[in-house]
C-alpha cells in the first residue's frame, strides 16, 4: 500500500509522543481499541484550569501507520483548543488532511473516539472535584 | 549491498540465471508443440518435456511417467483433490485436510463440500503439527483422500510425512501433500513418505511462474484421478492443454539445480536463519517463534514482536521485502488463519513477520536487516501503549478494552 507523504511524515516523526500523569485532576485520559482488532491508541489531554485550554497533548499507539499518523495528528490539533473546539474534530477532518484511504478511515474514526473518551475523562474528573471544593469552601 | 531486500522466498524467488538460460532456446529457436508427433520442431519439443519430467522425478524419487504438467501447484492441488474425489466417488465421500492447509486445498475442500462431499478440518497443536493419532481417528471407511501439506507456507513448519503416509497406506487411504514449500528445500522422497499425490511448483524454487506439477503414483497402488480440463488428451488424459515446454524446462532444470545443491544450499540458509534469530533474540525482549523450531524448513523463521503491529512495523523497514500475519496487510483484513490456528491470540497474529530466506541471500543482508529491525521494533515500542501496560506489570488479557 502507497502510504501519502502526510501520514509517512507523522510515522516517520510522530508529534507529541508519551504519557501524562493520568491521576492528575487536569489530565484526561481516552484509550480505545483492542490488542486482537490490532489497534490501540492512548491519547491525553491537559487542561490549564483557569482557561480551559488544552496546553498539552500526548499519545500512545499500537498499530498500523495510519493509526499513528491519526494519533498523532490529533494531538497536534488538540493543542491550543478549548475542550469544546476540541469536541468538534471530526474523524473526516483526519482522513482529508492525512489523505487516508477507504480501509484506513477506521483509524481516523478511533482517534476521534481516542479525543472524545480523553475529554468525558477529564470532564468526570472535574464534576467529581467540583462538589468537593465546594464543601471546603 | 542492493536494497530492497528480498526475504520473501515463501511467496515466489527469483528466476535463477542457469534456469533462465536453459529456458530461452524454447522461446524462439525451438518453439515446437510437444505434441507435434511429425516433425523435428515437435520433437525437439518432446525431448525437453521429457528431460524436464526426468529431472522433477529425479528430485522426488519417482518415476518420469508420474508426472502430470500443470499450470502451478493451486491447479495442482485442484487436480488432485476433485480429480480423486470424483474418480473415487463410489468408495466414499470423506477426505481429511487440515486447518492450516494453503487456501487452494482448503478451497478446494470445500468447494467438495458443497457437492456432498464431507471432509475432516484437523486442527493444529501449538508447534503447528498435526495429532497422527487425531488423523488416526478420523480415518472412516468412507476416507478415500487425506491432504496434508508438507511445510507450511506461513510458519515453515514441516509436518510428519512419512508417519502420515505410512498411516494412510496401512488403512487404504490415498495421501496428497503439497509439497510446493519443501520441494528442493529438503529431501523428499515419494517411497519412502508414501506418497501417492503430489503438488509441485516452479516458482517457489527459482523456476518461472505458471508452471507446475502433479506427481501421481503409477504403481502400489496405481493412482487414478479424474481430469478437471478437457480437450486433446495431454498428459495421458489427466490434464489437456498444450504444454508450456519452456516452462517445463525451466522447473526441470530448477529441480535438478535443487537436487545438487540441496546439501550445501540447506546448510547455508539455515545458517543465515539461525544468524536471524540469534541476532534479534541478543538484541530485543519478547519476540515470539511462531511454529515448532525443531520440525522447520531450513529458510524459514515466522516471529512475533509482541506491542508492535505487524504493518508499522513493516512500513518501518521499507527496504525489507518480507510479509506480516498482520490484518492490515490481508486483502480480507483478517489476521492470519494458520496463526489463529495455532491457539495464539489475534495480538500475536497482528505483530507476527514471516522471513523466507532464499539462494540469493546474504550475510551481509542478514546482518542488515536484523540491526535495522531491532532498531525499528524499539522506536514503535517508544510509541506502544501496550509495551508501556506490561512493563507497568499489568497483565494485558485482564484489560477491559473497549471494543467498537
Amino acid at each position: 500500500m502507497a502510504y501519502s507523504d502526510k501520514v509517512l511524515d507523522h510515522y516517520n516523526n510522530p508529534r507529541n509522543v508519551g504519557s501524562l500523569d493520568k491521576n492528575a485532576d487536569n489530565v484526561g485520559t481516552g484509550m480505545v481499541g483492542a490488542p486482537e482488532c490490532g489497534d490501540v491508541m492512548k491519547l491525553q489531554i491537559k487542561v490549564d484550569d483557569a482557561s480551559g485550554i488544552i496546553e498539552d497533548a500526548k499519545f500512545k499507539t499500537f498499530g498500523c501507520g495510519s493509526a499513528i499518523a491519526s494519533s498523532s495528528l490529533a494531538t497536534e490539533w488538540l493543542k491550543g483548543k478549548t475542550v469544546d473546539q476540541a469536541l468538534a474534530i471530526k474523524n473526516t477532518d483526519i482522513v482529508n488532511e492525512l489523505s487516508l484511504p477507504p480501509v484506513k478511515i477506521h483509524c481516523s474514526v478511533l482517534a476521534e473516539d481516542a479525543i472524545k473518551a480523553a475529554i468525558s475523562d477529564y470532564r468526570a474528573k472535574q464534576s467529581k472535584k467540583a462538589p468537593a471544593e465546594q464543601t471546603v469552601a | 549491498m542492493k536494497t530492497p531486500i528480498y526475504l520473501d522466498n515463501h511467496a515466489t524467488t527469483q528466476v535463477d540465471p542457469r534456469v533462465l538460460h536453459a529456458m530461452l532456446p524454447y522461446f524462439t529457436q525451438n518453439f515446437g508443440n510437444a505434441a507435434s508427433r511429425n516433425h523435428e520442431f515437435g520433437w525437439v519439443a518432446e525431448q525437453a518435456v521429457d528431460k524436464g519430467r526426468k529431472q522433477i522425478a529425479d528430485l522426488i524419487g519417482a518415476s518420469a511417467r508420474e508426472i502430470i504438467f500443470t499450470s502451478g501447484a493451486t491447479e495442482s492441488d485442484n487436480l488432485a483433490i476433485k480429480g480423486v474425489a470424483e474418480m473415487y466417488a463410489e468408495k466414499g465421500n470423506h477426505i481429511i485436510t487440515a486447518a492450516t492447509e494453503h487456501k487452494a486445498v482448503l478451497d478446494t475442500c470445500k468447494k467438495l463440500e458443497k457437492n456432498g462431499y464431507r471432509v475432516t478440518y484437523l486442527p493444529v497443536k501449538g508447534d503447528g503439527l498435526i495429532d497422527l493419532d487425531m488423523l488416526r481417528e478420523a480415518i472412516t471407511d468412507k476416507t478415500i483422500l487425506v491432504t496434508i501439506m508438507y511445510a507450511n507456507n506461513e510458519i515453515g513448519v514441516l509436518q510428519p510425512i512419512a508417519e502420515i503416509g505410512k498411516l494412510c497406506r496401512e488403512k487404504g487411504v490415498l495421501f496428497h501433500t503439497d509439497g510446493v514449500q519443501a520441494i528442493g528445500k529438503v529431501p523428499v522422497d515419494v517411497n519412502k513418505d508414501n506418497i501417492d499425490l503430489m503438488s509441485i511448483s516452479a516458482h517457489k524454487m527459482y523456476g518461472p511462474k505458471g508452471v507446475g506439477a502433479l506427481y501421481v503414483r503409477r504403481k502400489s497402488p496405481r493412482v487414478q484421478i479424474t481430469a478437471q480440463i478437457d480437450g486433446g488428451g495431454h498428459e495421458r488424459g489427466m490434464r489437456s492443454g498444450t504444454l508450456n515446454v519452456p516452462g517445463i524446462v525451466g522447473l526441470g532444470e530448477a529441480c535438478e539445480i535443487c537436487r545438487l545443491e540441496m546439501p550445501e544450499e540447506m546448510k547455508r540458509l539455515r545458517y543465515l536463519r539461525d544468524k536471524l534469530r540469534s541476532k534479534l533474540e541478543a538484541g530485543l525482549d519478547e519476540i515470539y517463534l511462531n511454529g515448532s523450531w525443531e520440525h522447520r524448513l531450513p529458510n524459514s523463521l515466522n516471529l512475533s514482536f509482541a506491542y508492535v503491529e505487524g504493518e508499522s512495523l513493516l512500513m518501518g523497514i521499507n527496504d525489507v521485502a518480507v510479509s506480516s500475519g498482520s490484518a492490515c496487510t490481508s486483502a480480507t483484513l483478517e489476521p492470519s488463519y494458520v496463526l489463529k490456528a495455532l491457539g495464539l491470540g489475534d495480538d500475536i497474529a497482528h505483530s507476527s513477520i514471516r522471513f523466507g530466506i532464499g539462494r540469493f541471500n546474504t550475510e551481509e543482508e542478514i546482518d542488515y536487516v536484523a540491526d535495522k529491525l531491532i532498531d525499528v521494533v524499539g522506536k514503535l515500542r517508544e510509541l506502544s501503549p501496550l509495551y508501556e501496560m506490561a512493563k507497568e506489570g499489568i497483565d494485558l488479557s485482564k484489560v477491559a478494552w473497549a471494543r467498537d
